[in-house]
């Protein structure tokens, strides 16, 4: 068999160190890359970022292979200023480089949409485009309302009669549309686990879907620099089965009663006083 | 001429006396605007007792002192009376040359390298105390208000300034020599980008004392408004930093459209000149949307305009679209020039030309053009319509492809080529590590599933970085050990050289290399806590930040003993390149070229035995250069 | 490189070290500005690990304690009865606290009338003016005290608009308008929690929600449970 030359051996090199990667990365790490698999959306999600990092492993692996041998056989020895070929450019290979980066970059951006089509695309504004594929008729999704404020969140469910709490508690299993909020400045409502993240504007309503797949607490936390204590903006919601949900509503329905007469009738965005200078 | 007559005239010195009462006449002036002429009552300034108007009239009218105290306004006026146009003379000698208005754009060259290290080393210094206080998992050092300054002076500082960090420095000094003219299209305005820049800097850090600034680099709305006077520093800082780029991008693409010499055709052209022009276009384009977006904030905080309150018919999606409308061309703003370096000093330490030339003007020109085009990928979960998010994803990640020719350009033109592994080589080769894995990282972010988790995150931040500080800054120092021997005539000690780089590169990638998981991690950008699990993880990080820390003072100390004690002569062609600036003697003398030389290639004749870019350019007699 | 040095270079490590000198000076400055805040006041712990708070809330903090007089404001009384112009207090750990508020300032209204609902407190209930309540009418909020990361809200009744003798600048004393609301809550295990405002109460600005509501000392502070 002819001997290698410098380019079969880095082909060789790459082929390898790439093989190796991806094998590594789809069987050790893949389960666990984030933002994990609490809920439907986080799960495509984590699917996602499988396949992005399995296709930029080999876009590493060239560039690092290819310099590593470079910067070692192409060593200057002896005269430090004898010149190099006067090689300018290689059809070719450029050709070659351009066909390749285009299709990588639009297989990137057809699976991404493809991904986005079940909804795990976090805040989709006032007019989703992109919904969870169980039908609306049958099993209509749960609306829980995020309102974001300075500085915390509170939770408003507008199909258990319109109380609003302090707690963000959501049953397994059932597909839960939030509608997300502000009263003041830009927060962001963020549940790294459940992978989502939407955006809460004033006088927007920013709708985000997830289906919570595990019973058990998740982290939130305010993603959008919003003030003083936006590091401080963070809670713990729950995760409950659909008995224990029910009856959290019923408890929490009634410690909250005295104040639900008060609250402004349940709508997607609020604009209360003072909506612009107050005093 | 005596010290007291020296200092009396147009220098920096009036300059900050005339500023300093520009600032009090504005002040007091805006007091007298809205308490004395009774505006307070007709309910336009609001009642807080923050009184915006005056910050902005002293800010504005300081300015305006500042630079007719330096001597901008002589010439127009002169102009304005009739004298005929005219050239200043360049000043040949004197330290007193670099504290003014100084017309050669060599000695604006070294102001912009003095000044931008200045507030880069200030912006810096912001960065170690972040991330003193992020050793904890709760705050115990700075108040939470003065932490979110730091933040915010940190970012805005480095931003503000770094997007002139190559192109300041550099390409002011360079650009002529590189094209071979002897000035700059428009010396003046040259001079003014600088001098804005440093007024500009000293507004920012005066945000401290006016109740600090607590909305991050990026300055949302409505958060924007809401905020203590210090908002006001924030907003004058950008405003007069879009005009200095504005006038910058103008200025390069004026000199190279319309003084390159005789030969000098658009394919004979460095590549580095290549990244100035692609980087002029886009500053003479974005920043102006900058200065407008600004200019609407300011009104909405002075005489309560509306362009962003919601209750008022405004929205805060109006700013962010308009600022990430410039924000996003501003990144390849700071990207585009370390492109440019990294392809010419490569040429230069492999011996051998840029392989595919044109391939690399075309990435370059590509990631101008479509920077334009991508800006919604900061918005994907802000609640934009659902529609717009699979454009916006395809056009962004769509840029990646001529990035990505910049990258087989650095290893074509390493193949079969005889490298040598200078400091600034080093610098460049750091540059691919670091780039490579920024823009992959890009691909996350712009990839709307994954940025769902990625947006806002300390992923983000790491992106950033590695795109910009291991991009751009890499390529700042690739610049200084290459070109400063061409400036000042001394060359810098290579092995402290290379302690400097090994010792910023590990740090570098220590500091930042983390923080992507930290960021899936679900941790914030811009929190000030964070859950004690993730501690072990941000104490590394913060100990890694402090050696950077450190590395750049190997670099200061470099600077100081190599060119102020050891003081070992550069020579004209220390590094044995074809470019026309290394056939001039180092220092370059004041009139750069003798004669206008006639090209007659490209600079990049290595291994064409008797090439060269220039006819032959004879040399003064008893000029500090080498035969 | 020979070993004299010249006097040029000795005029440089000589401006080098004042430098240097300049920027340790100047460090020492910075850093006294940047860790300026509210000192923390540690009340006094009573038998079987009770703490008594008591608090004021005025409509304009003064020219006498603070440096922004016409920001609204908190004042903590500490034991010898003065008024102190911080809000980060020192309680211990698994303690419980009993809170006494004079609130002398006007109504501002709630924003979010959810957090008209006292929450937090043993019993979830406050005493006002006597009257044990467990709800306010959300326009009729001046303050809060709330703490989000204990569920602990406690809104704050206003004084009536046509009351006679309000009092104008704090710290406002007892014989002006006021009312007088007590509740106590149980501190959990040590850490840093944060308490704020939530009634938009800065006048003019965005929201209500900047100046005073935006600054520690003023609507927010730190409850440091140690």
């Amino acid at each position: 068999m002819r001997r290698l030359g410098h380019a079969g051996r880095i082909g060789v090199a790459w082929l390898v160190s790439s093989a190796v990667g991806m094998t590594l990365v789809a069987v050790y790490l893949a389960p666990y890359l984030p933002p994990g698999t609490a809920s439907k959306e986080a799960d495509g999600q984590r699917f996602d970022n499988e396949v992005l990092t399995l296709v930029c492993i080999p876009i590493v692996a060239l560039v690092l292979v290819y310099f590593a041998y470079v910067l070692i056989v192409f060593r200057a020895r002896g005269d430090r200023t004898a010149e190099g070929p006067p090689i300018r450019g290689n059809v070719r290979v450029q050709t070659a480089w351009i066909a390749g980066t285009t299709v990588t970059v639009l297989f990137l951006a057809a699976f991404g949409t493809y991904e986005l089509l079940g909804g795990a695309g976090g805040g989709q504004g006032a007019n989703p485009v992109f919904v969870p594929s169980a039908s609306a008729a049958t099993d209509p999704p749960l609306q829980v309302q995020v309102i974001g404020q300075q500085w915390q969140f509170t939770y408003r469910y507008p199909s258990e009669g319109g109380f609003e709490s302090a707690e963000l508690v959501l049953p397994v299993g059932r597909e839960i549309e939030l509608h997300v909020t502000s009263l003041d400045v830009i927060h962001s409502f963020w549940a790294p686990s459940l992978g989502v993240k939407a955006d809460a504007n004033p006088g927007v309503d920013n709708v985000a879907y997830v289906t919570p797949t595990r019973v058990g607490r998740f982290a939130l936390r305010c993603a959008e620099l919003c003030g003083l204590f936006h590091g401080y903006m963070f809670d713990t919601g729950r995760v409950l089965t659909a008995g224990a949900f029910a009856a959290w509503v019923a408890r929490e329905r009634a410690f909250v009663a005295p104040v639900t007469r008060y609250l402004p009738p349940y709508a997607t965005t609020y604009l209360p006083e003072p909506a612009f200078r107050a005093g | 001429m005596s010290a007291v007559r020296r200092l009396l005239g147009f220098n920096l010195l009036t300059g900050i006396v005339l500023g300093v009462g520009g600032l009090y006449l504005g002040w007091y002036g805006g007091h007298w605007l809205v308490d004395g002429l009774g505006a307070k009552s007709l309910g336009y300034f609001g009642d807080t007792d923050q009184n915006d108007v005056s910050l902005f009239l002293a800010y504005i009218v300081g300015v305006i002192g500042f630079l007719v105290g330096l001597g901008f306004a002589n010439y127009p006026l002169a102009r304005l009376r009739g004298y005929p146009p005219s050239l200043r003379e360049k000043e040949g000698d004197g330290i007193g040359r670099y504290f003014g208005l100084s017309t050669d754009h060599k000695v604006v060259g070294m102001q912009y390298f003095v000044g931008i290290g200045l507030f880069f080393f200030i912006a810096g210094l912001n960065a170690m105390l972040i991330r003193f206080e992020l050793l904890r998992p709760q705050p115990n050092v700075w108040p939470a208000g003065n932490y979110l300054t730091l933040v915010t002076e940190h970012g805005t500082m480095m931003m503000g300034m770094m997007t002139s960090g190559i192109l300041g420095p550099f390409a002011n000094y360079l650009l002529p020599l590189m094209i071979g003219a002897r000035r700059m299209a428009f010396p003046r305005i040259e001079a003014l980008t600088f001098w804005l820049l440093m007024a500009a800097g000293a507004i920012l850090l005066s945000g401290w004392f006016f109740g600090g600034i607590p909305t991050g680099w990026t300055g949302y709305e409505p958060l924007n408004d809401q905020a203590n006077l210090g908002m006001d520093a924030y907003i004058m800082f950008f405003a007069l930093v879009g005009l200095s780029m504005t006038l910058l991008g103008l200025n390069m693409l004026a000199t190279v459209i319309t003084m390159r010499a005789p030969g000098m055709t658009w394919t004979r052209l460095p590549v580095f000149v290549w990244g100035v022009i692609s980087t002029a276009i886009l500053m003479v384009l974005a920043a102006p949307v900058l200065i407008g977006v600004l200019t609407m904030a300011g009104l909405d905080r002075t005489v309560q305009t509306g362009y962003f309150v919601p209750a008022q018919g405004g929205s805060g999606y109006l700013f962010e679209d308009l600022f990430w409308f410039f924000g996003h061309p501003e990144v390849y703003i700071l990207a585009l020039p370390g492109f440019g370096i990294v392809l010419e000093l490569m040429a230069v330490f492999a011996r051998k030309p840029v392989w595919g030339y044109r391939l690399a003007v075309a990435g370059m020109l590509g990631v101008t053009l479509l920077s334009f085009t991508v800006w919604q990928h900061h918005l994907f979960v802000s609640g934009i319509n659902a529609d717009l998010r699979p454009f916006y994803m395809l056009s962004t990640e769509l840029i990646s492809i001529p990035t990505g020719f910049i990258f087989v350009c650095a290893m074509g033109t390493l193949w079969r080529g005889r490298i040598t592994y200078s400091v600034p080589m080093l610098f460049c080769l750091a540059w691919v590590f670091n780039f490579l894995f920024g823009g992959l990282t890009g691909i996350f972010n712009s990839d709307t599933p994954s940025d769902v988790t990625t947006h806002g995150s300390f992923f983000t931040m790491a992106h950033f970085h590695y795109t910009i500080m291991g991009g751009l800054i890499f390529t700042f120092f690739a610049a200084i050990y290459y070109w400063l021997p061409k400036m000042s005539g001394y060359m810098l000690n290579e092995r402290l050289g290379k302690i400097h780089f090994w010792t910023m590169f590990v740090a570098f990638n220590a500091t930042f290399g983390p923080l992507f998981a930290l960021g899936f991690e679900g941790m914030p950008r811009r929190v000030v806590t964070y859950p004690s699990s993730l501690q072990g993880l941000n104490d590394f990080v913060s100990a890694s930040a402090f050696v950077l820390g450190l590395s750049m003072l190997v670099f200061l100390v470099n600077l100081v003993y190599s060119q102020l004690f050891a003081k070992v002569p550069a020579g004209a062609n220390p590094w044995g390149s074809k470019s026309l600036e290394f056939q001039l003697p180092s220092p370059v003398p004041v009139h750069d070229f003798d004669r206008i030389p006639e090209i007659v290639g490209d600079p990049y004749g290595y291994g064409v035995p008797g090439s060269a870019v220039a006819r032959p350019v004879p040399l003064p007699a008893g000029a500090g250069g080498q035969p | 490189m020979d070993g004299t040095v010249t006097t040029a270079q000795k005029k440089l490590l000589g401006i080098a070290a004042a430098l240097a000198a300049a920027g340790v000076v100047i460090g020492f400055y910075v850093a006294d500005v940047l860790m300026s805040g509210p000192q923390a006041y540690r009340p006094p712990v009573g038998a079987a690990k009770t703490v008594e708070l008591t608090l004021e809330t005025v409509a304009a903090a003064g020219p006498t304690l603070a440096a922004n007089p016409d920001w609204v404001s908190y004042f903590v009384r500490d034991a010898s009865g003065r008024w102190r112009h911080t809000t980060v207090w020192s309680v211990p750990a698994h303690a419980l606290v009993h809170v006494t508020v004079y609130q002398f300032d006007g109504a501002s209204g709630l924003r979010n009338p959810f957090m008209a609902r006292v929450r937090g407190t043993v019993g979830n209930v406050m005493q006002v003016d006597g009257k044990t309540l467990d709800v306010i009418n959300p326009d009729d909020a001046s303050h809060t005290f709330a703490v989000p990361a204990l569920g602990l809200v406690v809104p704050l009744l206003a004084v009536p608009d046509d009351a006679k003798n309000q009092c104008g600048f704090g710290p406002c004393p007892l014989s002006t308008a006021h009312r007088t609301i007590t509740f106590s809550f149980r501190t959990p295990g040590p850490g840093r929690y944060r308490w704020q405002c939530f009634v938009p109460c800065a006048a003019g600005f965005l929201a209500g929600f900047g100046g005073p509501m935006q600054t520690l000392g003023y609507m927010d502070g730190f409850l440091d449970v140690s």
